[in-house]
């Protein structure tokens, strides 16, 4: 009985190499906060619980390892769904360890008793009860391996007091998780390799739809080589943006409800889909019924469930997506598609025209303008962290993301209040890195109190708030489909500089285009987190857009501009 | 139509409601559930029937061996390949002007009689979902006072077990993300 479960926590946590853990304490996690002073581990106090899940995953997205996350029982645990909702539908790979009352006392409606593990159940990949001290270890080693293996996702940890207290043996030997293993894919079926290699070789008009998956199976390299190989041109899903750069002459940029219109009727009028770590969210196919009709599919997702779920697909293939690829490279043929390429190339010309970023100064500001602005200033080589939202859009058509876990954002759940905390979670997993948010003047206000953990842990991090006065995403939906009621839309800001001024960090404000270059260096110069408000046009809206429900090449495009267009000064 | 999951599952706490949400979430409609114990301590084994198309059964299957507490899950069809049993308790209205020709209904089902009353008997029936469905169709005209069913418990014909294979050598693969 060497140790208490306690520190049987934190034991486990240091062989699964966490170097630091994002939480706040309470009565029933206690005993465990009492262990942590005697372990190498940073632990960040956030200023709520949802916001600890954020972190751990922007930390996770960030650097690719697990992220960790510790609260209390009871509203300590409640205030985790939210950020376990957002990393399940995400994939991350999260651990939230939460205190939970005495075993005597569960079933009683004891204080701060709630039922996590039955309310986050849907929500977790998998959760634990653990009522014995000798139960900690195996359970966390094996929720770590969980998290990990297979479509990563969040798993819970529910610790009852009485089992933080007692003692127990440490054995990590024979704690070894082994059933994380029990649906691991089946080795690679040739067969069905060479019935995608046949689709590879006869398409014409083939297309990559490139996701979220590339950045968790860690196969860039390998996507690229497919893309090059084969020169077939790619389209990424909003979790893609990274994934493959933006700037690769093979990229067509992004897909779906907001994509841009030639990377849709690309995907429509393509002859064969390739869809590599992606899961047709109903936001990138538009209506079903008339998805890509001409197109065969192969389907490529670690996630059997994936496949076959909402397109029908003509091959499916369950397996890690670096696996399936370096099988399959040797035996795809190097071909030349221009005629294709052509083709598209000439339908982004027609719309590239009435691109707002193309536009000169007109006195107005534009978020378009501030996200290519600030792509540029950056040379496109911060880590993004976005909240949700038009700028969400806005950030994902013009910033430019080259480098992988280059854009954080809350894509599968659409999480208001994501980006602060998610990106201070970023900063911790990449210090180097120059980590920004990008978020609306509601989701902001969602979670701002995190500004104080910035500051309290010495954080840098840089903010832009898209102030346009409104909840404008939604707003723009009532201009659209709603003959323009604004119900409950218009919101209100507190002066965001006197708030930035309020905790301690560099605060300004920019109103025209003309100063906001001088407003980010001296942002990024500033010693610690800072913060820039830019007022923009209000009731601006993104396009282009599918409607939901609507199919994909039924775009609302974007209205021509009453300026005649500067094309050709911005190659990118 | 039917389909018949055989899922085998750690004999845990909560196994059931996992199994159960992921059926209520993903809006697959369960015709019935069994559960019990296997010939492996540790492994229960539940019989699901869900009433869907194939693709959405098939959709199930994949659900289900998401779950970390699901060691295989087997699906098989409704046909004579596959033994496919449930039982049925029926308390039947029979006063003794009726008792004979209800004794003789029990005959031919070749059910069981298993508690007499003054006017009603309890009848025990074990078979196919269609056997009892065809008892409890004869039935009906006599007055059903009370019917209870276990639901289907079901096995593949033949020798195979789909445990052993299951628990045997694990998946092989890499599916080791980078994470
Ligand atoms: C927690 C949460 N509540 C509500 C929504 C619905 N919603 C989606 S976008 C949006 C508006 C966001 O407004 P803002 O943060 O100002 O960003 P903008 O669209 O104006 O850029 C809302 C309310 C959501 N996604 N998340
Ligand atoms: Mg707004």
């Amino acid at each position: 009985m060497s140790h208490t479960g306690a520190q049987l926590i934190w034991e486990s946590l240091i062989r699964e190499g966490v170097e630091i853990v994002f939480g706040y304490p309470g009565g029933a996690i206690l005993p465990t906060y009492d262990a942590m002073t005697e372990y190498p581990v940073r632990h960040v106090l956030v200023r709520h619980e949802q916001s600890a899940v954020h972190m751990a995953d922007g930390y996770a997205r960030a650097s690719g390892r697990v992220g960790v996350v510790v609260a209390t029982s009871g509203p300590g645990a409640t205030n985790l769904v939210t950020g376990l909702a957002t990393a399940m539908l995400d994939s991350t790979p999260l651990v939230a360890i939460t205190g939970q009352v005495g075993s005597g006392l569960l079933g009683t409606d004891a204080f701060q008793e709630v039922d996590i593990t039955g309310i986050t159940l849907p929500v977790t990949k998998h959760n634990y009860l653990v009522t014995r001290a000798e139960d900690v270890m195996p359970a966390i080693r094996e929720a770590f391996a969980v998290a990990r293996s297979g479509r990563p996702g969040p798993v819970l940890v529910d610790i009852t007091k009485d089992a933080q207290q007692s003692r127990a043996t440490l054995d990590w030997e024979g704690a070894e998780p082994k059933r994380h293993l029990r649906h691991l894919p089946l080795p690679l079926d040739r067969s069905e390799l060479d019935r995608a290699l046949e689709l590879i070789r006869s398409a014409k008009r083939p297309i990559i739809l490139a996701g979220h998956g590339i950045q968790l199976s860690n196969a860039r390299a390998e996507v690229l080589a497919l893309a090059e190989r084969a020169d077939i041109p790619f389209a990424l899903t909003l979790l893609g943006l990274g994934a493959v750069p933006a700037t690769h002459p093979l990229s067509l940029g992004m897909m779906g409800m907001h994509g841009e219109s030639w990377v849709n009727r690309a995907i429509q009028e393509a002859d064969l889909l390739i869809a590599l770590g992606m899961r047709f969210d109903d936001r990138v196919t538009g209506k079903l019924k008339e998805y890509a009709p001409h197109a065969k599919k192969i389907h490529i997702d670690i996630d059997a469930s994936e496949l076959n779920k909402l397109v029908p697909v003509d091959v499916a293939i369950a397996a890690d997506l670096g696996d399936v690829l370096r099988a399959l490279l040797p035996a795809v043929p190097v071909a030349d598609r221009s005629d294709w390429l052509g083709a598209i190339r000439e339908w982004k010309g027609d719309s590239a025209v009435r691109d707002i970023k193309n536009l000169p100064d007109d006195g107005h500001l534009y978020a378009a303008h501030v996200m290519h602005d600030l792509w540029r200033l950056t040379k496109g080589e911060a880590v993004v962290v976005t909240d949700v939202g038009q700028h969400q859009m806005w950030e994902a058509q013009y910033y430019k993301h080259d480098g992988e876990r280059s854009l954080i954002t809350s894509g599968g759940a659409g999480t208001m209040g994501f980006a602060l905390p998610a990106a201070i979670g970023a900063k911790f997993a990449r210090p180097e890195a120059e980590v920004w948010v990008v978020a609306g003047d509601g989701g902001f206000q969602m979670t701002f109190a995190e500004l104080m953990t910035a500051v309290q842990e010495d954080i840098k991090v840089n903010i832009a708030v898209i102030n346009n006065g409104y909840l404008g995403m939604v707003r723009q939906w009532q201009a659209l489909f709603y003959e323009g009621r604004y119900a409950a839309t218009p919101i209100l800001s507190p002066d965001f500089v006197k708030l930035a001024d309020a905790f301690g960090i560099h605060g300004q404000r920019v109103e025209c285009r003309g100063d906001l270059a001088a407003a980010v260096e001296s942002a990024r110069a500033a010693k610690g987190t800072a913060l820039i408000e830019f007022k923009v046009e209000q009731e601006d809206s993104v396009y282009p857009m599918v409607p939901a429900g609507a199919a994909l090449h039924d775009m609302i495009r974007r209205p021509a501009p009453s300026v005649l267009a500067e094309t050709g000064s911005d190659p990118v | 139509m039917s389909h018949v999951l055989v899922v085998y599952t750690d004999d845990e706490p909560g196994v059931l409601t996992r199994v159960a949400s992921l059926f209520r979430r993903r809006s697959f409609n369960i015709h019935s559930l069994t559960v019990g114990p296997t010939e492996r301590p540790g492994v229960s084994r539940m019989t699901v029937v869900v009433d869907t198309d194939e693709a959405t059964a098939r959709r199930a299957v994949e659900h289900l061996r998401k779950l970390v507490n699901v060691l295989e899950v087997q699906q098989l069809g409704v046909g004579r390949s596959n033994v496919i049993r449930d039982l049925a308790l029926i308390r039947v209205s029979a006063g003794p002007l009726k008792r004979s020709e209800v004794l003789q209904l029990v005959e031919v089902f070749r059910a069981n009689v298993v508690d007499i009353a003054d006017d009603s008997l309890v009848i025990e029936c074990t078979g196919s979902l269609g056997k009892i469905e065809a008892l409890v169709d004869t039935l009906r005209p006599f007055g059903i006072i009370e019917l209870g069913r276990t639901g289907a418990v079901a096995m593949a014909r033949g020798t195979r077990t789909a445990l052993k294979a299951a628990v045997a050598p694990l998946r092989t693969g890499t599916g080791a993300m980078s994470v």
